[in-house]
């Protein structure tokens, strides 16, 4: 035994712990059961629910188990009279002011204290006074107050203190005047709000959007992978019947703890939507009708091959979303190249591919997500880490605040909730430069030689003290990690920044990680759902069309896999019109929209993730199981049932799977096991594309835009992270072009011309704007990057 | 001398006459049949019969969807369904009892802390098709209304008993 261990005994049982462990920690490890309130395993210790109060020898009185270290020899007794007695008192005092509405409290069933009032409460109230009443406040879309029940164990406020980063929630008063709020009426913002509800042991804080439609007894758990980032997040469906009621976290140490974002929890919302498409549908002279399965597939099948005997297959496009399963992409791909074609692709973002024969097995995140924690430096480039992966950036968080540093090179100066080491704010055209003269520092400091192609590139950058110190702090600290983030993934030098962000953690002998964005970018690459790679990674001598050259090049026909083009792709319009001019679009897809209704031929109603079995590849190449947790919408069909059965009607080979079983098994034959690694050669092309002149457009995706579930997620559309189809300035910007806060402005990309609100907003960097994605009215301006021209209306 | 006693009895038809003496015993006493429906016999404040759901005095319908009654129905026969109504407080959007399916045990009323789902002393009901006896909210509230007054006294009778 090392020294390190003590024994103590609990209940006269002998147990070992570890020193400096509280006592609760000890007893929860060998399941003996203390009653708690304000102790939680993630959250430090508070003390101050009193519940836990145990007999320890030698001590005059009770003491609270969560905050007594645990000493040698120590003799402690939990369920002695003392203990129970003092236990039983304290839940009198609790409920002295905890209301009796326990029959209209959604926390009923699941609640700590109704539970620990069972064990502990007495019969009969003693209690004749004035019970307190405490106002509810508005917190938000998300999360509903209900004070009167709280019993002030401040696990929301230490949440927001120590997990969220932001002092959202807090106490004000003492005593029996103690309140719970948000100090100024505001709503709580944290992308991890949500976690407050699990936290809270009794009704104070629940979940707005569930409120009062289910009681927890009536509801059935099924593990599921969140669909959403790229993390994977565990998550628990709560179903009633055949409706998917809430979504609360499953624990997971490896990845997501006890957390999982908003995004994670409230997208299933969009499951029970009204825009779920629940027949097969068809266009005929405009007019849009119900069909059956058999009658659709067949008029498909039959289309397409009169479509590709008069043009080839080459007319062929599919465009997955990256959020479908492994087993749907993989059958997606089968289908395109039974086809004869190669042209599918889910990086609908993306506008740089020159890289692309270059490009490792798949974008790994360089480390386990644990690893995160230990990371003494990383830099981020391009990368909004908190909203589009906030689960990554709780354990970036923690190291920050273990004292590592972190450094962002990013277009928008993006708000952390850690300090940052230091942070670059530059307009997209610019990253470029500023990442090369973080590599000349880098360079420098190595004092070893890169090839000429870096020379070249290199000779004209300045380094200044900014970039001085991140090569220093990268190349100073042993474990340390360059990032690119979503921004980066859709910027057009894609390739060179991924080139010199190679290079610098070459140098410095670092990681380089992507983080991508959706549920299944690993899969994509993996599944070989992609124009250049078959499943498993292998390379294709002549490769198809990529995604953004699919829509450039107007193609015949388009397979959509939960793709909604227009809000979705880098550049919305040209996406519209390759749409608009093809001759069978046919949508596979959960939802309808009068978008898709506009230009496609038919539509294919599928499940959501929570509808069918399938296979998450997450960022860290961990492939997580899950079976389908209710039964589809309508008519609606897992669309890996769609695509083989499609697959039969054209008479292909090798589409008779009888599940997702069979089909995972035939993947992983090729993936074999999954081993990330970036450090692949990347190409040595190093070309700077021409500039725009004047402003810039900067185009990020709002956290809750991502996907067609999380837009059809009606509490999340309510929050501060969705589209506001407003034109960021900063107010330099908009003094120069005699603009104020929302003023109409005249907004100007590619001769096409737009209105939009103006928002003045300080994080935009001069002679920039930022418009966000997967809004309607920034559609026809088109092009995620570009120079525009504003004024005022 | 057993035997002699059997030859006796049989002889004389004793049994038969013993009958006879109870069945005349009865012709001349009151009769205690009730020529239903004309006559009905009385019932106890706790008969349980059907179900009604019950208001307060200003109109609000008393059941708050705490879904009690429905959890601890022993036949499965109550089905709810609740949200939130526009005015903030939890109401039922559907309250369904399977009359085929429930044995009459008072459960459900006995586990309601608002008094809202009771059992009336009416038994006098028929349905000519199946779903005739799957009575939804509106049926039930509305058999609340119609016998607030005898509900309302019987809960009265019996309080001190609860």
């Amino acid at each position: 035994m090392s020294d390190d261990k003590i024994k103590i005994e609990i209940d006269g049982r002998n147990v070992s712990a570890d020193k400096g462990q509280m006592l609760i920690e000890v007893t929860d490890k060998n399941d003996i059961y203390i009653p708690r309130f304000c102790y939680h395993k993630k959250l430090t210790v508070a003390a101050n629910c009193r519940m836990c109060l145990v007999e320890v020898e030698k001590a005059p009185k009770p003491l609270p188990a969560c905050s007594t270290p645990v000493i040698d020899g120590m003799k402690v007794r939990t369920r002695s009279k003392l203990a129970i007695e003092a236990q039983k008192s304290v839940m009198e005092f609790l409920l002295i002011n905890h209301p009796l509405d326990c029959p209209i409290c959604d926390q009923g069933g699941e609640c700590e204290l109704q539970d620990l009032a069972m064990g502990y409460g007495s019969d009969v109230s003693r209690y004749q006074e004035k019970k307190r009443v405490v106002m509810d406040k508005n917190i938000g879309p998300l999360i509903q107050t209900e004070l009167t029940r709280c019993i002030h164990c401040t696990r929301c406020v230490r949440f927001g203190e120590e997990i969220a980063g932001i002092r959202e929630l807090g106490a004000t008063g003492r005593g029996e005047t103690m309140e719970i709020g948000t100090y100024i009426e505001k709503s709580v913002v944290s992308e991890l709000s949500g976690n407050v509800i699990d936290l809270c042991p009794v009704g104070a804080l629940t979940s707005k959007p569930f409120r009062y439609s289910a009681r927890t007894w009536e509801l059935v758990q099924r593990q599921m992978v969140a669909p959403h980032d790229s993390v994977g997040s565990n998550i628990h469906l709560h179903v009633k019947g055949d409706e998917v009621k809430r979504v609360v976290p499953a624990e997971n140490e490896a990845i997501n703890e006890t957390w999982i974002s908003d995004r994670d929890r409230f997208s299933y919302e969009a499951i029970n939507s009204d825009d779920r498409l629940r027949f097969p549908m068809i266009k005929e002279q405009g007019v849009w009708k119900q069909l059956d399965w058999q009658e659709a597939l067949n008029f498909i099948s039959v289309r397409l091959a009169d479509i590709l005997d008069q043009s080839g297959p080459k007319q062929f496009g599919m465009l997955t979303s990256a959020s479908s399963t492994l087993e749907e992409l993989y059958l997606a791909q089968k289908f395109t190249r039974a086809l004869g074609s190669n042209n599918i692709d889910s990086r609908v973002r993306q506008i740089d591919f020159s890289d692309d024969d270059d490009a490792p097995l798949f974008p790994w995140l360089g480390q386990s997500i644990v690893d995160f924690e230990e990371n003494q430096a990383a830099l981020l480039i391009g990368s909004h880490l908190r909203k589009d992966q906030p689960i990554i950036n709780h354990r970036l968080r923690k190291a920050a605040l273990n004292g590592a540093s972190i450094m962002a090179l990013n277009p928008i100066d993006y708000e952390f909730n850690f300090p940052l080491h230091q942070t670059i704010i530059s307009s997209p055209n610019n990253m470029v430069s500023e990442l090369s003269a973080i590599l000349k520092a880098v360079v420098k400091l190595s004092g070893e030689k890169v090839n000429t192609a870096f020379n070249k590139l290199l000779v004209n950058t300045n380094v200044d003290k900014n970039h001085q110190e991140i090569g220093n702090t990268l190349f100073n600290n042993d474990d340390s990690i360059v990032l690119l983030g979503n921004f980066a993934m859709t910027h057009p030098q894609l390739s060179l920044l991924r080139t010199l962000a190679g290079e610098i953690t070459k140098l410095t002998n670092s990681k380089l990680g992507y983080l991508s964005e959706s549920a299944n970018s690993s899969g994509v690459w993996l599944a070989g759902a992609l124009p250049h790679r078959l499943a498993g990674g292998k390379k294709i001598q002549k490769s198809g069309l990529n995604c953004h050259d699919m829509l450039t090049h107007k193609l015949k026909s388009y397979f959509l896999l939960g793709v909604e083009p227009e809000l979705d792709c880098w550049d919305p319009r040209i996406a519209i019109k390759a749409m608009e001019h093809a001759e069978l679009v046919v949508a596979l897809t959960p939802f309808q929209s009068e978008a898709l209704k506009s230009y496609a031929n038919v539509l294919l109603p599928i499940s959501t993730f929570a509808e069918t079995s399938g296979t998450y590849i997450n960022n860290e190449g961990i492939a997580q199981r899950f079976n389908g947790a209710v039964a589809p919408k309508g008519e609606a069909r897992p669309a890996w049932k769609a695509l083989r059965v499609l697959g039969n009607h054209c008479n292909f080979e090798g589409f008779d799977y009888e599940s997702t079983a069979e089909v995972y098994d035939e993947v992983m034959k090729s993936i074999g096991k999954i081993q990330g690694s970036n450090n692949d050669k990347w190409g040595e092309t190093i070309s700077s594309k021409p500039k725009d002149r004047g402003l810039q457009r900067i185009t990020e995706t709002p956290m809750n835009m991502v996907d067609s579930l999380t837009r059809r997620a009606t509490s999340l559309q309510s929050t501060l992270d969705v589209a506001d189809g407003a034109l960021h300035i900063n107010s330099a910007l908009a003094q120069k072009n005699k603009l104020s806060d929302s003023d109409n402005a005249r907004v100007v990309q590619n001769e096409q011309e737009t209105t939009m609100k103006v928002m003045i907003d300080e994080r935009v960097p001069d002679n920039c704007v930022l418009i966000q994605s997967a809004h309607p009215n920034q559609i026809q301006l088109g092009a995620a990057f570009g120079s525009v021209k504003i004024g005022k209306q | 001398m057993n035997k002699i006693k059997r030859y006796f009895n049989s002889l004389f038809l004793l049994e038969l006459m013993k009958g006879l003496y109870l069945t005349g015993r009865h012709m001349f006493r009151k009769k205690i049949t009730v020529q239903y429906p004309e006559e009905k016999t009385p019932q106890s404040h706790r008969f349980r019969g059907l179900h009604a759901l019950r208001r307060y005095p200003n109109g609000e319908e008393r059941c708050i969807a705490c879904k009690l009654c429905e959890a601890v129905c022993p036949a499965a026969a109550i089905t709810i369904e609740s949200e939130q109504r526009e005015d903030g407080s939890r109401r039922t959007t559907r309250y369904d009892i399977d009359l085929t399916k429930c044995i009459f045990c008072g459960f459900c009323e006995e586990s309601c802390p608002v008094d809202s789902i009771v059992e009336t002393r009416i038994f006098e009901y028929h349905g000519e098709e199946r779903g005739d006896l799957l009575l939804t909210k509106s049926q039930l509230l509305e058999i609340g209304d119609k016998y607030e007054k005898e509900i309302a006294t019987d809960r009265e009778a019996d309080s001190k008993f609860r």
